[in-house]
């Protein structure tokens, strides 16, 4: 066990009318400031085991910031219990608690040293987090000179780099560019896999679908869910829908939505005789079939099948659009539909793979309804041919000595 | 659940004023300490010398006020030095003390991320002010030697003024830092009151001046009981000293009271308010 807490409250009291100045103290001596007290947290209590990457998901005050906090030692609870193993790192808000007069030098010494290292492992550490970050050049800036892109870069390597047994990250998902970002998911599996155990506290679904192995859902305060990342999120996203008639809008002017589409009532892969089989051998065909029934009338729905591997990468994916503008199509609400797909030059490597149905449906002008719907895992067996994410036939040819003269025959 | 199981969790408490193992303490309060005394004069042309720079103009002006045209020192043994020595050794406290008010919300970013003994803020201001102090001290050794003050063996004895002032400063920036979080009108009064304490404390004045209806008011000031000390310690042994200045042992212990009042009351307010301060920023 890493982390274990029990029946965790908090409430915070906020003024309704803030007595903040002594003058209204003496105006008002007797006046006993109005409060409105707000229960952040009623009797939470969960526990995460060594290694395991555990989310926790919830809307916008629903207390996992809060609870994160309480975590990190920054609050206090009220009452309960909360027994941790090792150090801990926190990245809130998208730090870690940098002072913006101070250099990165200087930044990283004293965060190091708050988190519990000595001056001289804090120093020695300034190296592979200055690498990390690729802001080596800048260790003698100020900080309050760095743009958000860098700072945040800065504060990530602090992390990861403080080798830590508990890291609690508190929405950190969307960080700097894509090669970054391609960076910190790579740290991320890292990590999963190197047995540190992780607190993730997040809005993305996806993130959490795509490295959690449990995930805790909080609504005002309350644990309504604990178990599996993937229902976690799935309730999440239907929690919002319920309350908002809105999933969480992307960047994208995609609106996520529950399970209100469709559902799947069947999946499965078969051979080439048909027969149901769990597991695809190496460079054998794949052929998956799913019967997905419209809970609501879809029109012109668009289907994406996306293969996605152990680490969470997307490999490869087919996608098939109903009808158009001129030619509508619908799904009338009850009706079921059969996916059939079919792949006979299978590149994938040997590994497990989690077959996703992503449901579409442009709904208004820029805005589309997507749904996502988990087909099935599945195992490809066999000797891998070389290296990487698939393999695909081909021929690679040498020749020795001085090339050809003129053009290619 | 197997022992094996939870080895090694501890109890999570939450931030506190303290805690966290002296080691760790020690090491922030001097990182920090001494990141800030670089901070202070980094960047400015003079650099260090700023920080002997300041007292020292302000000794001259005082020096030329009160020996010129107000002539308050006439009479007093070594009084250019003694100003001096006033001076430098009030600037320690009214530096920390007003730097301190503002310092738990000045390191706002920090405080609302990670987890630390808060008091390391304040008592680091504290710290920073006594590094500058441990410059101007030098200059008042040159000054003391250049004025050709007789070396006594009182001066060991100098010690205990500084710690016993820093002490009381510490108390104070406790208090002030955790009372600004919650009012902000902390540092606008504070401002006022270390002015009014400069001059209700003997630094421009010898205490014989003061009428004697007027001693035990001023006595009340723990800063008094100080800095009269300090004079007779350092500089002029025929000075009449805490007891004598206060006319008598009785006399003093208001000021002691203050003094320890002080002490605790800080010590108090900001342990109690040192869990909750990351929320209230």
């Amino acid at each position: 066990m890493a982390i274990e807490v029990r029946e965790v409250e908090k409430t915070f009291r906020i003024p309704v009318h803030r007595i903040d100045s002594f003058k209204e103290r003496m105006v008002h001596p007797l006046a006993q400031p109005e409060y409105r007290t707000l229960e952040a947290l009623r009797k939470v209590s969960f526990d995460a085991h060594r290694g395991e990457f555990f989310g926790i998901v919830g809307r916008n005050g629903s207390g996992k910031s809060t609870l994160l906090k309480i975590l990190a030692s920054i609050y206090r609870a009220d009452s309960g219990s909360i027994r941790m193993a090792g150090r801990v790192a926190p990245f809130i808000e998208l730090g870690v608690g940098f002072n913006p007069e101070l250099t990165a030098r200087e930044n990283v010494t004293l965060n190091g040293v708050m988190m519990g290292l000595s001056r001289r492992e804090a120093q020695a550490r300034l190296d592979a987090v200055l690498d990390f970050a690729e802001l080596r050049e800048f260790v003698d800036l100020k900080l309050k000179n760095y743009s958000s892109g860098m700072l945040v870069r800065l504060a990530f390597s602090v992390m990861i780099q403080s080798e830590a047994d508990v890291l609690l990250i508190d929405e950190v998902l969307a960080v700097g560019d894509a090669a970054f970002q391609q960076k910190c998911r790579d740290v991320f599996r890292d990590m999963r896999d190197g047995g540190r155990t992780i607190v993730l506290v997040t809005h993305d679904m996806t993130a959490v679908q795509r490295y959690c192995h449990r995930a805790m859902l909080l609504d005002e305060g309350r644990v309504t869910y604990l178990g599996e990342a993937e229902e976690a999120g799935r309730q999440y996203l239907r929690m919002n829908f319920a309350k908002r008639d809105l999933g969480e809008t992307g960047a994208d002017g995609l609106t996520l939505v529950p399970d209100l589409l469709a559902r799947v009532t069947d999946a499965w892969i078969e051979d080439t005789d048909g027969t149901r089989i769990e597991n695809v051998e190496a460079a054998q065909p794949i052929r998956i079939n799913a019967v997905i029934e419209a809970r609501q009338d879809l029109s012109n729905p668009r289907f994406t099948v996306q293969f996605n591997n152990a680490d969470g990468v997307p490999v490869f994916d087919l996608e098939r659009a109903l009808g158009d503008d001129e030619h509508p199509i619908r799904i009338a609400a009850g009706t079921s539909s059969q996916i059939s797909l079919t792949v006979d030059e299978n590149p994938l490597m040997p590994g497990r793979y989690v077959v996703v149905c992503w449901l579409g449906l442009l709904r208004h002008e820029e805005d589309a309804a997507i749904q996502s719907m988990k087909l099935l895992e599945f195992v490809v067996f066999g000797l891998a041919r070389g290296q990487g994410v698939v393999s695909i036939p081909g021929e690679l040819d040498v020749r020795v000595g001085e090339p050809d003269e003129g053009a290619p025959r | 659940m197997s022992a094996d199981a939870t080895h090694g969790l501890q109890p999570v408490r939450g931030p506190s004023a303290l805690g966290g193992g002296w080691r760790r303490f020690g090491e922030l309060l001097y990182l920090i300490s001494v990141t800030e005394f670089k901070k202070t004069y980094f960047g400015t042309v003079l650099g260090y010398v700023w920080s002997l720079l300041r007292p020292l103009l302000l000794f001259a002006v005082l020096l030329f006020v009160f020996t010129k045209i107000v002539r308050l020192g006439s009479g007093v043994p070594h009084y250019p030095v003694l100003l001096l020595m006033n001076v430098v050794l009030f600037g320690f406290f009214s530096e920390a003390t007003t730097t301190a008010v503002m310092s738990v919300v000045t390191q706002e970013s920090v405080v609302r991320k990670t987890q630390f003994p808060r008091l390391v803020i304040p008592l680091s201001v504290v710290v920073t002010s006594f590094f500058n102090l441990a410059v101007n001290l030098v200059v008042v050794l040159i000054f003391i030697a250049a004025f050709g003050v007789s070396p006594a063996w009182t001066w060991l004895l100098f010690p205990l003024i500084v710690l016993v002032l820093f002490v009381f400063a510490t108390a104070v920036s406790m208090l002030l830092a955790s009372l600004y979080v919650r009012f902000r009108d902390t540092a606008i009064i504070w401002s006022v009151v270390a002015s009014a304490l400069f001059y209700a404390t003997p630094v421009i004045y010898p205490i014989e001046i003061v009428p004697d209806r007027y001693r035990d008011l001023i006595m009340l000031n723990p800063l008094t009981a100080i800095f009269e000390q300090a004079r007779k310690w350092i500089i002029d042994p025929s000075a009449p000293g805490a007891v004598s200045a206060a006319g008598g042992w009785t006399h003093l212990l208001p000021g002691a009271a203050i003094f320890l009042g002080a002490c605790a009351i800080g010590a108090w307010y900001f342990n109690r308010e040192a869990p909750r301060i990351a929320e209230q920023l």
